[in-house]
């Protein structure tokens, strides 16, 4: 599968990442090289093979639908880049 | 006396026990040795203070005879675990100044066992590489160097810091972990012993993921004993991560003893690679001979799915990571680049905090994972690993443990292989199917390379039977008889 500079250009957008012009091609040239040597699993026969969803079977664990933490406002803050008060600060959202 | 950061963790651990010196002095050796080791970037955060206080409180307890499995014993820990209030980053940028408000369940444990913090290590961002170039704070140089040559060499990664601090003598022991060969690979280039356990073995609570399906906690260590007493203490269930499991802990150490009669152990063919060099073949053949002498039986065995292993890695770790590395967005920790608007802002800072390389597996998974393309990449990628591991569970109804190159080189020259990720990629290929099937693996010093280098050979074992790859792990390293501290030229 080759990469083209657009298909760059629509990944980086899609995990926001800032990616320049000059970038482009040197990007579609190893993001190509790795997805071409990845094409060899389609030699692998995997008809009627289940996806592997957890590697050891086990059941889900579960528990109470209770409250077990919070009240921490301060910690889940403390590592803010900016905020205001108990809140965090983004560039304006809503016109 | 004695330098007493020779000792292994359990020499270290007895003599603290006989009181023949005190936890302040082995930590003082240990900080001694740090600050005299600077050049091989082997640390990104040192914590003396809290060392000390630690290493007052083992001190207080081992004369009151209440001394804890660990007590005093000064341990490193890789940068992905979060330590309160103290440097945690996954030697990334984009996490500037992140100080955690909790601690994780690994690092709690060890602290619980009587454990001594002496710092932060140095690792590949987000543990995305093979040779720790990947860092924001640089390399970590090999303690080890080729015969008749000075070129720094890596230690391999991603938990590069880890092996180089053991094998230095920069701490008795370290936290590490493995997603595809991230404690096996700097092992076995440094000539110390690492152990990947089964995956839900350790909680991965309050570890910076990377792919949550893979990454497994684990230690490195001087000698599989010490291997042994530091998985002892990191493992248990934890009800924090839903994918630790609910097992008792074995004494991994008191499991050592014993001899390897009745155990058979497979040599899988898919591993004689083109192109490995011979003298791991040959190095291979002694291991298993040693294995031999000591009891076991030696069966050869195939796993065909071997060589899809790494490129369906490839998939599965980048998707899973796409997914893991959205949170850092610069809202709520780490580095920030404003913008005109929020995505704006969101661009700039994930453009200048990520490296090249979390950049590439970032793209690559949400490429992957993007509209129409699931199913051709992801779920394919999900059936072979099903497949990989039913090789494994087919073979594991015939042997107990395999065994294997832990690696296909030994360690290179920093920088040789930085220009090429699939080359720097294929370091992995008899680490990564460990990981795919969610198995224990260990890697043990086996031998040298003609050029004076370490090389390590693996075990991989049973869902669980960590235990028994420890213990064949020890005759190996017994047989081997090496010498494995290397000439401190780093030392001013």
């Amino acid at each position: 599968m080759s990469v083209d500079r657009d298909t760059v250009r629509r990944i980086a957008q899609l995990a926001r990442i800032r990616v320049e012009e000059e970038e482009l091609d040197p990007l579609a040239n190893e993001l190509s090289a790795i997805l071409g040597w990845i094409e060899q699993l389609d030699e692998v026969n995997t008809d009627g093979v289940k996806p592997m969803t957890s590697v050891e079977a086990m059941e889900m664990k579960k528990r109470e639908d209770e409250v077990t933490d919070g009240f921490c406002a301060e910690d889940i803050l403390a590592n803010a880049p900016k905020r205001e008060g108990n809140f965090f600060v983004v560039p304006k959202v809503v016109e | 006396m004695t330098d007493l950061t020779k000792l292994t963790l359990a020499e270290a651990r007895d003599g603290l026990r006989r009181k023949d010196f005190s936890a302040r002095e082995l930590t003082e050796a240990y900080l001694d040795a740090m600050a005299a080791g600077r050049k091989l970037n082997a640390y990104v955060a040192e914590t003396p203070d809290i060392a000390l206080k630690m290493a007052e409180e083992s001190d207080r307890r081992l004369a009151a005879g209440e001394a804890r499995p660990l007590e005093g014993v000064p341990v490193g820990v890789k940068d992905l675990y979060a330590t309160k209030g103290v440097h945690t980053q996954a030697c990334s940028h984009i996490l500037d100044d992140f100080k955690p408000t909790y601690e994780s369940t690994v690092t709690a444990n060890l602290w619980n066992d009587g454990a001594v913090m002496l710092g932060k290590l140095n690792m590949d961002e987000f543990a995305m590489g093979s040779s720790n170039e990947t860092s924001w704070y640089g390399p970590v140089i090999n303690p080890w160097k080729a015969k008749d040559s000075d070129a720094d060499l890596t230690p391999g990664g991603s938990s590069g810091g880890s092996a180089a601090a053991v094998a230095a003598r920069l701490c008795a022991a370290a936290t590490a972990s493995d997603t595809g060969g991230s404690i096996r690979q700097p092992a076995a280039f440094t000539g110390t012993v690492g152990l990947k356990p089964t995956y839900g073995r350790c909680s991965r609570w309050g570890m910076v993921a990377f792919a949550s399906s893979l990454d497994q906690a684990g230690p490195i260590a001087r000698t599989v004993r010490d291997a042994a007493i530091m998985l002892t203490s990191m493992a248990g269930h934890d009800e924090k991560d839903t994918t630790s499991v609910n097992a008792s802990v074995p004494d991994y150490e008191a499991a050592l003893e014993g001899d390897l009669s009745g155990v058979r152990v497979g040599i899988p063919q898919e591993y004689r690679v083109d192109g490995m060099p011979e003298e791991i073949e040959t190095l291979w053949s002694r291991s298993a001979e040693w294995l031999k002498e000591r009891g076991a039986e030696i069966v050869e065995v195939s796993l065909p799915h071997t060589k899809y292993a790494l490129p369906a890695y490839y998939i599965v770790a980048p998707a899973e990571a796409s997914s893991n590395l959205a949170r850092y967005d610069g809202v709520r920790y780490g580095l920030r680049v404003e913008g005109d608007s929020i995505t704006d802002m969101y661009e700039k800072t994930r453009a200048a905090g990520f490296g090249p390389e979390v950049r590439r597996r970032v793209m690559i998974g949400t490429y992957v994972l993007s509209a129409g393309y699931y199913d051709a990449y992801y779920l394919k990628a999900q059936k072979v690993r099903a497949l990989i591991k039913r090789d494994f569970d087919e073979v594991f109804e015939r042997v107990d443990m395999l065994l294997t190159p832990a690696t296909p080189s030994a360690a290179f020259a920093l920088g040789s292989m930085t220009d090429d990720p699939l080359q720097m990629y294929l370091n992995d290929i008899f680490t990564v199917t460990v990981n795919m099937a969610g198995l224990p693996g260990i890697s043990v010093p086996a031998g040298f390379a003609a050029n004076g280098l370490p090389l390590g050979m693996q075990l991989i074992g049973r869902p669980f039977d960590e235990a028994g790859i420890l213990r064949a792990a020890r005759h190996m390293e017994e047989a081997a008889g090496l010498d494995l501290d290397p000439a401190a030229w780093w030392r001013d």
